[in-house]
């Protein structure tokens, strides 16, 4: 049976010292072995950005697609082969800016996949520029006077979607940040994780320190109910969705793949390609 | 005796026009009658002058012809639109409920049949197409049972009793026209072969050649004219274990299919013009990445949404330049029904073999011109998969990664697929070494591009260029693509009678160019005409770029939304001489 080691590669990642990325690494290596997997049976997708890099710096099968993309790339992936466990992983930019579209139709669609966003509320990779989660009144070099645009709520906006599992971490908890990455894999769906994970380089507001005095664990809350989209609603809204844990999760939905009719219940990938004489003069038929 | 005939049903979409169209259709297409039938249509469901004219003979014909015989009008504005199509002894059929006039400057004889009237008389108002099915019978002198089989399997299962009033109303419709119609003026058609054959617009044969192919997954975003592909494929697809994605856009179409594509199904995505423009970026990734993708392009009339229901062939240039930086890329344009079946099997098997994105492209007039089509013969489809790692893979020492961009001989390096132990490796669109590791290095840079153009320098494909040429020497070689090949074939047996030496060159694999091929054809001809959809001679500017002879080679360029008329192309090949 493998162990986290085995999720390792040898690549060094490119991250700044002191990225929130690396935690996020450590946990996905550490929750797919916990759950049992072999390095050959994952695929991490990842987008563009800084932490687009991170289906790199696993020891799975790892594609590192084009930007805002990594969702409809890794639910292709998935469709071919329902064996696999896919996680598809990006920043905030590549899955709230231009792959916003992917974010809210991959959770409707609800495929058996796990995308986890480091979100770090910054467009770092391009060296500084205001994300769509950058708080109101933040300073960058491409809104010298603040943005004047209101940054977008991700758990608000995935239960409104009908997200069926939707959690936030925080990078530095590395535990409560793997049990959370397994659930999501373990979940039978589509399961949305939005890690903060601060930007050492950029982000001089929500940093580590900032973090840690505004965020509040769920579990610290009297009477949590996960299953309750009405309280989760609520308390992210009471909490300016500054929470850790799991929100949201609905057991009850079956995902994508077991709603579809006749879809093959073993990998597609390995279906026969040819069909059968009889079955092709019956298509043919129909054209007479 | 006439061995064709054009007819033409015309009203105001949403009439059941096309209805009225097919029914005719298949029921002279199982006489044994090669059809040919393109629709005029717009961009909106109820309302607008609508047609289809469909050709019928004893030969097959894939072009609309230049004239008409009978036109069937159910409005004023389809007389005025196209009675001068019509021939001298064409006839028009008109409802009488609308008091068609006969237009003037015309010698075809107007009909006027109460076809609201008599079905309003027989039940309902919606039969007034079965009665004009009758009375075009009668022109022809056909027995309406022909009729009833087809009427059977269409209304069967709304009851006997439907079924039944439909076929009274054929016949009202037959007896009616039969008592008015001259005895000089009946269309005698010389009698069909009775052979089997299939009656398909060219997305059925893309979408089946699709599933012979093996494709068993699309994602796909619905437009004009590609929007059949998908919709049979979700018909068919899940009595194989597969599916179709309606994805949420074009770029997701895209690149799902490359992800499906990855883990080893064989994926589709099928669009036309805008949703092609969407892609372009992941076709790019396609290409550097090495995945397999097989890309549908239906051409309609462009830019932006431009005439989205008209035929144009203006993709050309983008479907073989589009996306940014440069990849290695096969496109090829299937001249029929027949070859849209047979080449989209086909792109699967060079998409794996050359892990490279294959573009299929076609055009409207291709993709829903609805024509007789010979039986396809599926023993002749084969399944390639290249260097497809298919049995086990030995160990790598030390977490080394599989050599999935391994530098080969020929371009080519061994693929795997998730889920196979051992061949961890790497994907990104980022340029990178032989084991998918991002790289900047310029001596990897050099080793991976030439690597990847290196795939498609040999490229193996059955017939890239159809050829008619049966000169050494002639005096016109005209060039087209896609669906222009009937009308140019028209148009060469004219030519041909007026005693001009023609040869006929279509080009169905556009790149890479088969300049081999072009070469001596260009050479051997005094003149070179190039017959295409668009407004600046696309493809006449890839055969100089690619075989030179700039001062020989002319064009013959139509894009005002319709299909080439074979007259049209007869009259400038001889402006020529």
């Amino acid at each position: 049976m493998a162990t986290f080691k085995d999720f390792r590669n040898n690549v060094k990642p490119n991250w700044c010292p002191g990225c929130g990325d690396f935690s996020v690494q450590a946990a996905i290596q550490r929750a797919a072995a916990n759950v049992g997997l072999e390095p050959e049976n994952l695929a991490v997708v990842s987008g563009i950005g800084c932490s687009g890099r991170i289906s790199g710096y696993i020891n799975s099968y790892g594609f590192h697609g084009i930007h805002g993309r990594s969702l409809p790339i890794a639910q292709g992936v998935k469709m071919a082969n329902r064996d696999l466990t896919v996680i598809a992983s990006g920043g905030d930019g590549d899955g709230f800016a231009i792959g916003m579209g992917h974010t809210i139709h991959a959770i409707r669609r609800n495929v058996d996949i796990t995308y986890i966003v480091m979100d770090n509320q910054i467009y770092g990779l391009t060296k500084g520029q205001t994300s769509p989660r950058s708080a109101a009144g933040f300073k960058t070099k491409s809104t010298p006077s603040g943005s004047v645009e209101q940054p977008i709520s991700p758990m608000e906006m995935a239960l409104t979607a009908g997200a069926t599992f939707v959690a936030q971490s925080f990078s530095t908890d590395l535990k409560d940040l793997t049990a959370l990455i397994e659930a999501g894999i373990k979940h039978k769906g589509f399961s949305l994780i939005n890690v903060f994970s601060p930007c050492v380089t950029y982000n001089k507001v929500n940093t580590y320190d900032w973090f840690k005095e505004n965020l509040t664990k769920l579990a610290d809350i009297e009477g949590y109910d996960p299953s309750s989209r009405e309280q989760a609603m609520q308390t992210l809204m009471k909490h300016d969705g500054l929470v850790t844990g799991l929100i949201y999760q609905n057991t009850e939905r079956p995902s994508y793949q077991e709603m579809l009719p006749g879809y093959s219940e073993t990998p597609l990938s390995q279906a026969d390609l040819q069909i059968d004489e009889a079955h092709f003069e019956k298509l043919v038929a129909e054209f007479m | 005796m006439i061995n064709q005939l054009s007819w033409k049903v015309g009203g105001q979409q949403g009439e059941g026009i096309e209805s009225t169209g097919e029914i005719f259709s298949i029921a002279l297409n199982r006489l044994g009658y090669y059809l040919y039938g393109y629709r005029h249509f717009s961009s909106r469901i109820k309302g607008g002058h609508t047609n289809n004219k469909i050709r019928v003979s004893t030969t097959q014909v894939r072009s609309i012809s230049d004239d008409l015989d009978i036109l069937v009008a159910f409005d004023q504005e389809t007389v005025d639109l196209n009675y001068k199509e019509l021939h001298d002894n064409g006839i028009i059929i008109a409802d009488a409920k609308f008091n068609p006039a006969q237009p003037e400057d015309t010698n075809a004889t107007l009909y006027a049949v109460p076809f609201t009237e008599i079905a309003t008389e027989l039940g309902t108002s919606l039969m007034k197409n079965m009665v004009a099915v009758g009375a075009t019978c009668a022109v022809l002198d056909l027995d309406i049972n022909v009729f009833r089989e087809v009427v059977q399997e269409i209304f069967g299962k709304k009851g006997q009793q439907v079924v039944d009033k439909n076929m009274e109303a054929v016949k009202a419709g037959f007896d009616h026209m039969k008592a008015e119609l001259a005895e000089n003026a009946v269309m005698h058609l010389e009698k069909a072969d009775g052979n089997k054959r299939l009656f398909m617009i060219g997305n059925d044969a893309i979408a089946l050649g699709a599933l012979a192919g093996g494709c068993r997954f699309m994602a796909a975003y619905p437009i004009t004219p590609a929007s059949e592909i998908m919709e049979y494929l979700i018909q068919k697809l899940p009595a194989l274990g597969g599916t179709v994605i309606q994805t949420e856009d074009e770029i997701a179409a895209a690149t799902m299919a490359i992800g499906a594509n990855y883990a080893g199904v064989r994926a589709l995505t099928a669009s036309a013009g805008p949703g092609l423009s969407l892609k372009m970026e992941a076709i790019g990734l396609s290409g550097i990445t090495e995945q397999p993708l097989v890309i549908v392009d239906t051409q309609r009339g462009g830019p932006s949404t431009g005439l989205p229901t008209k035929q144009e062939q203006s993709d050309l240039m983008a479907m073989i330049y589009g996306t940014h930086g440069e990849i290695p890329k096969i496109v090829m344009a299937p001249s029929t029904v027949q070859e849209a079946f047979y080449d989209t099997a086909e792109a699967f098997n060079l998409a794996e073999e050359y892990q490279c994105p294959v573009i299929v492209l076609s055009d409207l007039q291709l993709s829903l011109g609805k024509q007789t089509v010979e039986p396809l013969d599926y023993s002749k489809i084969e399944i390639r998969r290249g260097k497809l790692q298919q049995d086990e893979l030995p160990e790598i020492e030390n977490k080394g990664y599989f050599k999935r961009y391994e530098v080969t001989e020929d371009g080519v390096s061994p693929r795997v697929i998730p889920g196979m132990k051992n061949g961890i490796h790497h994907v990104t669109g980022v340029e990178h070494d032989e084991t998918g590791k991002p790289s900047e290095s310029a001596l990897n840079r050099n080793a991976q591009m030439d690597k990847r153009f290196r795939k498609i320098e040999n490229l193996k494909f059955n017939t890239p260029v159809y050829k008619n040429a049966p000169h050494q020497e002639p005096d016109l070689l005209i060039v087209g693509f896609n669906s222009t090949r009937g009308a140019i074939e028209e148009a060469i047996t004219r030519l041909e009678q007026d005693g001009l030496k023609v040869n006929h060159a279509h080009i169905r694999l556009i790149h890479p160019f088969p300049t081999d091929e072009m070469l001596p054809l260009v050479q051997s001809a005094k003149n070179v005409l190039v017959v295409e959809n668009n407004a600046t001679g696309q493809l006449a500017n890839i055969l100089k770029m690619n075989v030179g002879h700039a001062n020989k080679v002319k064009n013959h360029l139509k894009y005002d939304g319709n299909p080439f008329l074979p007259h049209e192309i007869y009259t400038k090949s001889k402006e020529l001489f």
